[in-house]
């Protein structure tokens, strides 16, 4: 079956085999992520997730099976296309991967200039827009990303893979390295600009308080497959042993008990 | 995308307004942002406008629209609400204008050169503190010999010593080859023959082999050093090992010197030979000079003083070479563009200084070994 761009999934991962050397990452990973979903992909440690969003991002490729953005093969069609289907979504990396030569103002016009559409001026106002999003001031646009602190770097880097509007936003860690007030609040701001924006977002993570908080669904990695793709409370009733021990630990109780209060 | 419209702005013959319609997103925009632009341009400024038929909207067509407009509402308007707040949003943007950086003026020039010294200065400090700090490594290594890094140095010996081995032979000995022959063909000119002895012994001896095993290092081993210590500094190794207590000095720079000191001497002694051998070569193929002749020779025009001076200026410029790399090393700070500027001005400076070096050389032996 074949959707149409418009109303299929966003992503569509099916036998997604991936080796490194001898060791299987993946065996026949199978996945459709609808529009306007929050996914939260978790898993072990080297399970594979960072690996799978990047045969998402198209870094690299898996060694077998088929990966789908907005109903297209990813790397099909010209060099033209595959660029600009590369510029429909948004990719938030774990360290941030600013470019430290640059000033934050520089990095965040950096992907509408290279589209060579937009006047200095323009670029100017968006930039100006994208620091309001991520609630930070005009004059940090000077700064220099060495000069920032680990949760400011994390706002530029989404500012940046935000310039241009995408569908799809790729979050890798998106809270790894903030304290929890920090990572609450930046938590918030991407629910904040799902709903202005009509997102559809990918977040590896670690962290139960985010996972709890954001997801509309849970896509759990384990066993080199995906074994159960619910929402969070369709999950918790799944048994796996990793789920088990993921969700069931006290931590796990915790976090979810937090959540519930909140939610 | 499929199913909306392209971006389209177009005058509406029955109401005289303007209507704005379809997909200003900047995807749907690029292909045809000149025409739009042009468009744009061409609406009166008094006029009417309708965007109720646009269908998506971004900031950056709401960006596109808000110049047009001159950074105000129009009079007369129909929005929908959502685009509407888009529209706010860049609005808002618009009026919180980015600082401009501040333009370059004459005092800034003035400026630029004060700073400039006292950057200088600062170098010079930090270098001599770099120097001072690793007498007292070698000074504390001296009271307690267990603790000298000889597996860092015997490693920095192989990696800056044999593995540089192939390169400079290789450039040596066509040195050699060129020098040799350029010099045969005037000394033929006089009947002088004998005297491509003295030429080559004296030149590569005494002068060339140094210098030239010294640009060679500077580039291959001084580069190395450098943007080793800098990578270290920019993913925090170095804090790393201060933090276990490690001094990096000792364990990280102390191993690159003395390897670099002493390598240095024994690769000058092995290019110098190759170089020797490229014109022995060479003077036997132009001139018709045996080999034997060529080393019986060399000993009686050539005094032993001046292998030590080479041995020595390669001691000394291995030595230079290694502290400037270490020092431009450790001041690279964590992105990019430091780690690429530090690295240049390492193997920049380190050239400059053995070749001042050198000449303080040439002064200070200028009546050791030269015959005559």
């Amino acid at each position: 079956m074949r959707a149409t761009p418009e109303s299929g999934p966003v992503i569509s991962l099916s036998g997604v085999v991936t080796r490194f050397g001898r060791n299987l990452v993946h065996d026949g990973i199978d996945l459709d992520i609808a529009r306007g979903e929050i996914v939260a992909l978790v898993g072990g440690s080297g399970s594979g997730k960072t690996t799978l969003l990047r045969h998402i991002i198209g870094l690299t490729r898996p060694a077998a099976g088929e990966v789908e953005l907005f109903g297209e093969p990813l790397h099909d069609g010209s060099v033209h296309e595959q660029i600009a289907r590369r510029r429909r979504f948004g990719v938030l990396f774990q360290q941030g991967a600013l470019f430290s030569a640059f000033s934050v103002g520089e990095n965040i016009a950096f992907p509408v200039r290279e589209e060579r559409v937009a006047t200095d001026d323009e670029i100017r106002q968006l930039v100006a827009l994208k620091l309001a999003m991520v609630e930070m001031e005009p004059q940090h646009a000077l700064l220099m990303p060495a000069e920032l602190s680990g949760g400011m770097v994390k706002r530029v880097a989404l500012a940046r893979a935000l310039a241009l509007e995408p569908e799809l936003l790729l979050l890798d860690e998106p809270t790894a390295g903030l304290d929890p007030d920090r990572s609450s609040s930046f938590v918030q701001l991407i629910l904040g600009l799902r709903q202005e924006l009509g997102l559809t977002v990918v977040l590896v993570t670690h962290d139960l308080d985010t996972l709890a908080a954001m997801s509309s669904k849970v896509a759990v990695l384990a066993d080199r497959k995906i074994v159960s793709y619910a929402s969070l409370e369709d999950t918790l009733k799944v048994e796996h042993p990793f789920i088990e021990r993921f969700f069931h630990g006290e931590q796990g109780r915790r976090a979810l008990a937090r959540a519930r209060e909140d939610g | 995308m499929v199913g909306i419209a392209p971006p389209e702005i177009a005058a509406d013959q029955a109401s005289g307004g303007w209507h704005v319609r379809g997909d200003w997103t900047l995807r749907a925009l690029s292909p045809r942002i000149a025409a739009i632009r042009r468009a744009l341009k061409a609406v009166p400024a008094d006029a009417r406008w309708s965007l109720d038929d646009v269908v998506r909207i971004d900031s950056f067509g709401a960006s596109l629209l808000w110049g047009a407009w001159g950074q105000r509402w129009p009079d007369e308007i129909e929005v929908s609400a959502p685009h509407r707040v888009v529209i706010d949003r860049v609005a808002a943007a618009a009026a919180s204008l980015l600082p401009a950086p501040a333009p370059y003026t004459l005092s800034d020039a003035v400026a630029g050169l004060g700073n400039g010294l006292f950057a200088f200065r600062e170098h010079v400090l930090a270098f001599v503190a770099l120097v001072g700090q690793l007498c007292l490594d070698v000074a504390h290594l001296i009271r307690h010999p267990r603790e000298w890094p000889l597996l860092e140095i015997s490693s920095n010996v192989y990696k800056v010593g044999v593995k540089a081995m192939p390169v400079t032979a290789l450039v040596g000995f066509l040195i050699g080859v060129v020098l040799s022959y350029l010099s045969a063909l005037q000394l033929k000119a006089f009947g002088a023959d004998i005297f491509i002895v003295n030429i080559l012994g004296l030149g590569i001896i005494r002068e060339l082999g140094p210098v030239l095993v010294s640009v060679l290092v500077a580039g291959r081993s001084g580069s190395a050093m450098t943007a080793q210590l800098g990578v270290m500094r920019v993913t925090e190794e170095i804090d790393a090992l201060a933090a276990m207590g490690v001094s990096r000095t000792q364990r990280l720079i102390l191993p690159k010197v003395l390897a670099l000191t002493l390598a240095m001497p024994l690769l000058v002694l092995w290019t110098s030979a190759v170089a020797l051998f490229g014109g022995m070569v060479s003077a036997w193929v132009e001139l018709g000079l045996s080999f034997g002749f060529f080393i019986e020779t060399l000993p009686t025009v050539v005094p032993i003083a001046n292998v030590f001076i080479g041995l020595a200026k390669g001691a000394v410029f291995g030595l230079l070479i290694s502290l400037v790399a270490c020092h431009f090393g450790l001041r690279v700070r964590p992105n990019t563009e430091s780690l690429s500027a530090n690295t240049t001005a390492s193997v920049v400076s380190a050239i400059t200084i053995v070749i001042l070096a050198d000449a303080l050389f040439a002064i200070g032996t200028r009546s050791i070994g030269v015959p005559g």
